[in-house]
């Protein structure tokens, strides 16, 4: 299930939630608010979601990691509003049979959340200005990514 | 005669700080999105090219060909940087 939250990501509560007595392999990945982006100072970001369409999007992603890999159970969190340095923006979990499988969807679950969710951030500098990320490049590495992976 | 269509449009990030509010009802001549884009792109300063933006009616991505149909409500959305 993917959810877009205010308040804190818990990584605990949401790995617990995706137990499963076949599963032998658990996989999350955790984006954390870091303190430099593009040589700036970063003091912490603000994120803003148009939350019905990435909530709709977000499941569209997990239900296609279902399908394409041999996963049991795949969940992600996804925070709106301001966090500080070392915070966890993001949360992906995948637990499955065998490890290979868990790998691969959680790799492309925060690919293409990255790429296709209709959520936007804000870095605050240290030395005080704000800007919205352009991310059109980030979206053209996504993409080179996905490429090489299909050749 | 030329008629018009009543629709919402909400705003998001560096385009809701441009148009300076969330959300808004307009009555517009446009009758597709890319219309829709040109006019409130030069209304409220929008730079961004109609090729770095997609847009949304009612929850759902649709194409810039999209025909606007009264009470729809579109989102323009700028580029992504989720995670």
């Amino acid at each position: 299930m993917f959810e877009i939250v205010d308040h804190d990501i818990d990584p605990q509560a949401l790995t617990a939630s995706l137990g499963h007595p076949s599963c032998g392999g658990f996989v999350s990945f955790e984006g954390w608010v870091r303190n430099h982006n593009e040589g700036r100072e970063v003091a912490g970001l603000y994120y803003e979601a148009y939350e019905a369409l990435a909530v709709k999007e977000g499941n569209r992603i997990i239900a296609e990691a279902m399908e394409r890999f041999a996963i049991r159970l795949a969940g992600c969190q996804h925070r709106t509003g301001e966090l500080g340095i070392g915070g966890i923006a993001v949360w992906v979990g995948v637990s499955s049979d065998h490890r290979d499988a868990a790998f691969q969807a959680c790799r492309y679950i925060i690919d293409e959340i990255k790429g296709r969710l209709p959520i936007w951030k804000k870095e605050m500098y240290v030395n005080g200005e704000t800007e919205w990320v352009d991310c059109r490049e980030c979206a053209k590495h996504a993409h080179a990514h996905r490429t090489d992976e299909s050749i | 005669m030329s008629q018009s269509v009543d629709v919402s449009i909400e705003y998001f990030a560096q385009f809701r700080e441009l148009a300076g509010v969330s959300t808004e009802r307009i009555a517009t001549a446009a009758t597709d999105a890319a219309s829709l884009y040109q006019e409130l792109a030069s209304g409220h300063g929008f730079e961004l090219p109609q090729s770095d933006v997609k847009v949304a009616v009612n929850d759902e991505f649709v194409d810039w060909a999209y025909q606007l149909k009264t009470g729809d409500t579109v989102v323009f959305i700028p580029p992504v940087a989720g995670g």
